[in-house]
């Protein structure tokens, strides 16, 4: 039997289980019997299951956040492969606690804000933008780039049959324009020394006839 | 009958200066030395940086040059002295197919900034030729 297969008892049983019980102080009548007794709140079931409840196993593993590749160091150019700005050229800033990579476009360059991507879905090219003592800020952590709490949506029928159709897109927050604008000031410059580079990261990547990727050097 | 000169113009010659297509020395040139069979010579390249070995036909392209006063047989020392006199390397590097050779491979060795570059001047030639093109025109 595979080993999985035992995992997949009956979560709440499991967590019955797991609760500490709890004990609380009773009355009790009688001349003999102390007066007060320590019983526990939930009472222990009359009968053992007549089936055992399969425990899953506690994993003592925890994912470690992947390494850097080498050919990646802050200012070097990669090229997103997945997502919404895939084929896209972007400048890498730092790696987070996460091990996701932090990109920026920069945005007035090619639309890509300040942004988390994983590295396996990039392309690390040999161009590095020379970014100098550039120090980036500390607020950018992994909570920055998380979702706030989600606000309450409304059914997707009723959302359907509305009036209005045109679905009102959130605005972006000012704090984040500044901070896209900040971090990219530095970025821009130092694109713009190197001629031909702005062009580049305006462009987007792709395959001609001919050309197979693990054949090209980047 | 009289004797008719054969078409071809390159043969498997002692003195032939061939192309290796294979092996640690693939992309140099070396010079036949001495014919073994059908299948293998011995080549030298002592200007070139090829060792005296065996090598199959099928793994070398014959070039158009060729030493035709190269003994038989001769050794290293000959072989290079020969080459040196004649100039061989010299005359490959001028070659249109050393040439060719040599830009298909530093377009192999450019990087995604540099392969974009020759995109943008190559747009930029295009529209020179096309404007230059249509001036003769009018």
């Amino acid at each position: 039997m595979a080993r999985t297969n035992i995992y997949t008892g009956s979560q709440k049983a499991a967590q019955v289980t797991d609760a500490p019980a709890e004990t609380k102080e009773v009355t009790v009548g009688g001349d003999k019997n102390g007066g007060k007794r320590t019983v526990p709140v939930q009472k222990a079931p009359r009968f053992y299951p007549a089936e055992d409840v399969p425990v899953p196993k506690k994993s003592r593993k925890t994912p470690k956040p992947a390494s850097l590749r080498a050919s990646i160091t802050p200012g070097t150019v990669l090229i997103l492969l997945a997502g919404r700005f895939r084929g896209k050229r972007v400048v890498f800033l730092k790696q987070l606690e996460s091990g996701l990579l932090l990109v920026t476009g920069p945005f007035k360059v090619n639309g890509v804000p300040l942004r988390r991507v994983n590295q396996a879905y990039v392309i690390a090219t040999s161009t590095k933008v020379d970014l100098g003592d550039f120090k980036l800020d500390e607020k950018f952590t992994d909570s920055y780039f998380a979702a706030g709490p989600k606000q309450s949506r409304k059914s997707a029928e009723e959302e359907f049959f509305s009036a209005d159709k045109v679905k009102e897109r959130e605005p972006i927050s000012e704090a984040r324009t500044a901070d896209q604008k900040e971090v990219d000031k530095t970025i821009l410059a130092a694109v713009k020394k190197t001629e031909n580079l702005s062009k580049y990261l305006a462009s987007s990547w792709g395959l001609s006839k001919g050309q197979f990727p693990h054949q090209l050097k980047f | 009958m009289s004797f008719q000169e054969s078409n071809f113009k390159r043969f498997v010659e002692v003195g032939r200066v061939v192309l290796l297509q294979a092996g640690p020395d693939a992309g140099k040139i070396a010079i036949i030395a001495e014919i073994i069979d059908h299948n293998r010579a011995i080549i030298d390249g002592p200007t070139t940086g090829v060792t005296r070995q065996a090598f199959p036909y099928r793994h070398l392209t014959l070039t158009p040059l060729a030493i035709k006063k190269l003994p038989r047989a001769a050794r290293t020392g000959v072989v290079k002295k020969y080459a040196e006199k004649e100039d061989i390397a010299a005359k490959w590097a001028a070659s249109a197919w050393a040439t060719k050779r040599a830009q298909v491979e530093a377009r192999r060795q450019l990087s995604d900034f540099d392969r974009f570059n020759v995109m943008l001047l190559k747009k930029q030639r295009r529209d020179r030729v096309r404007k230059a093109v249509k001036a003769t025109k009018a």
